[in-house]
């Protein structure tokens, strides 16, 4: 208990205080997360979307494969794209291992299976609803997607926080891909994984409690800027 | 002016799903002008036949012929299902949408779509969500959008189903209207009473065919199958 309320009360000293160390790793944790949830649904809602309004022959299996791959270990995704970008490897003249764009690329691979899912599911469900009303009113088919899209857009919007969600606390791939290197790569989950190996509870409880205040503040102001939405109200 | 979509000619028409035939073969004509009520028990087939003439069937068997190619008449006949689908938008939305499909500029369809939604008596939900309706409410706005592109065909099924006296009168009135405005109205009922009131003729179907077709008084007068007479009267059948 003694070290929880430490560690919370080195953490408000190093918030208040802007410590340019944690200014550091908590906007380049915020940058890649936001830039592989960005990705991943410029990848992952288009696929779930058109999975769901789609007939075609491999559909329950690429449905199948998709949700398995939900559960994908980041350790396992951290070292094939390790094995693909290191100096050796077949993407290896590109130089980026240990650089914040692998940790992207790992975390893009890790999330979108769980975007792509969430949103098959959420218009899937819409696509029931409005299946006979839009061939009835002789929508095109860019017309029936983009009302789905559009009237799904907040079950598309949970599906990029479950993404995001995922990816911020993630630590086993981008520590592989990223080295965790001090002013390079080091973010805050890899930081406390450090410090807390270094016996260090205090920081690494206070880097703790800014990356959940991070993420319920991603949350919070996404909810809030949406709800403005005059025509989103129900 | 373009030149009409109707007589429609349904020629031979079979539906079946999952080896079973649930509807025909049928055959008939629908001419233009005034209402035209399906009547029947359950599973009889309306559904099945109005669904097939607005095309959302895949036939096994026969045509529906519109007297223009099929890509035109789409957007010149609508539908209002059972359960009304509501799109999950503002009332306003609901009733504009398909202006907006044809290409109207938004502010231009939602100034026409209120306009329109006050004939319908829906003019103070505007800025509600449609989901958040009643059930009378939402047949309305479903309604006001099937007629929102003036079509020359309007189906629709079991349109009163579940709704109370007033709500019916409401929609029978708006019915009426559009009828005398010039719209073929093609629906279903399994209310006699709706169908006395509403029907200049009447298409009575038993196990997937039409087996009478009449003006609606000589129907009602005198019902020429057993199967509908017992339907009129009220009875049970077998």
């Amino acid at each position: 208990m003694n070290d929880i309320t430490s560690g919370l009360g080195e953490a408000v000293r190093r918030v208040v205080t802007l410590d340019p160390d944690l200014v550091e790793i908590t906007w380049l944790s915020l940058r890649v997360t936001l830039g592989a949830t960005a990705i991943a649904s410029l990848i992952g809602l288009p696929l779930g979307a058109w999975i769901a309004i789609n007939r075609f022959r491999a559909r329950r299996l690429v449905i199948a494969i998709l949700n398995s791959l939900m559960g994908l270990p980041p350790v396992v995704v951290g070292l094939f794209v390790y094995v693909l970008f290191s100096r050796s490897g077949p993407l290896g003249v590109l130089g980026l291992l240990f650089t914040p764009t692998a940790m992207v690329i790992a975390q893009v691979i890790i999330i979108t299976p769980i975007v792509a899912s969430i949103a098959h599911q959420a218009i899937r469900d819409l696509w029931a609803d409005y299946h006979d009303l839009l061939i009835s009113l002789h929508a095109s088919r860019w017309q029936r997607v983009q009302a789905l899209l559009w009237d799904g857009r907040r079950a598309l919007l949970t599906a990029s926080l479950a993404g995001f969600g995922r990816a911020i606390g993630e630590v086993g791939a981008i520590m592989i891909v990223g080295g965790n290197i001090d002013h390079a790569t080091r973010v805050l989950t890899t930081a406390i994984a450090l410090e807390t190996g270094k016996g260090n509870f205090d920081l690494a409880l206070a880097l703790g409690f800014v990356l959940i205040a991070l993420a319920v503040a991603v949350n919070l102001a996404i909810h809030f800027g949406t709800r403005t939405e005059r025509s989103s109200r129900w | 002016m373009v030149a009409p979509i109707l007589p429609l000619v349904v020629d031979g028409v079979v539906l079946r799903r999952r080896g079973r035939r649930i509807l025909g073969p049928v055959s008939l004509t629908i001419e233009a002008g005034g209402i035209t009520v399906l009547m029947g028990p359950n599973g009889s087939g309306k559904t099945s036949l109005l669904r097939a003439m607005h095309g959302l069937e895949r036939l096994n068997d026969g045509a529906v012929r519109w007297q223009a190619p099929l890509d035109e008449t789409r957007a010149r006949q609508a539908f209002v299902f059972q359960a009304p689908i509501v799109l999950r938008r503002s009332v306003l939305d609901n009733i504009a949408y398909p202006l907006v499909l044809d290409g109207v500029r938004r502010v231009v369809a939602r100034a026409r779509a209120a306009a329109h939604a006050a004939d319908v008596g829906i003019a103070g939900l505007l800025d509600r969500p449609a989901q958040v309706l009643s059930g009378g409410e939402k047949q309305k706005l479903a309604l006001a959008r099937a007629l929102m592109r003036k079509p020359e065909v309007l189906f629709l099924d079991e349109p009163c189903a579940n709704l109370d006296p007033r709500a019916t009168r409401d929609i029978e009135a708006i019915l009426r209207r559009a009828a005398e405005a010039g719209t073929k109205i093609v629906m279903s009922t399994h209310d006699a009473g709706q169908a006395r009131r509403l029907a200049a003729e009447i298409l009575f179907l038993h196990e997937g065919r039409v087996i009478e077709a009449a003006p609606a008084d000589a129907f009602f007068a005198n019902p020429q199958t057993p199967e509908a007479r017992a339907h009129v009267n009220g009875d049970l059948l077998p």
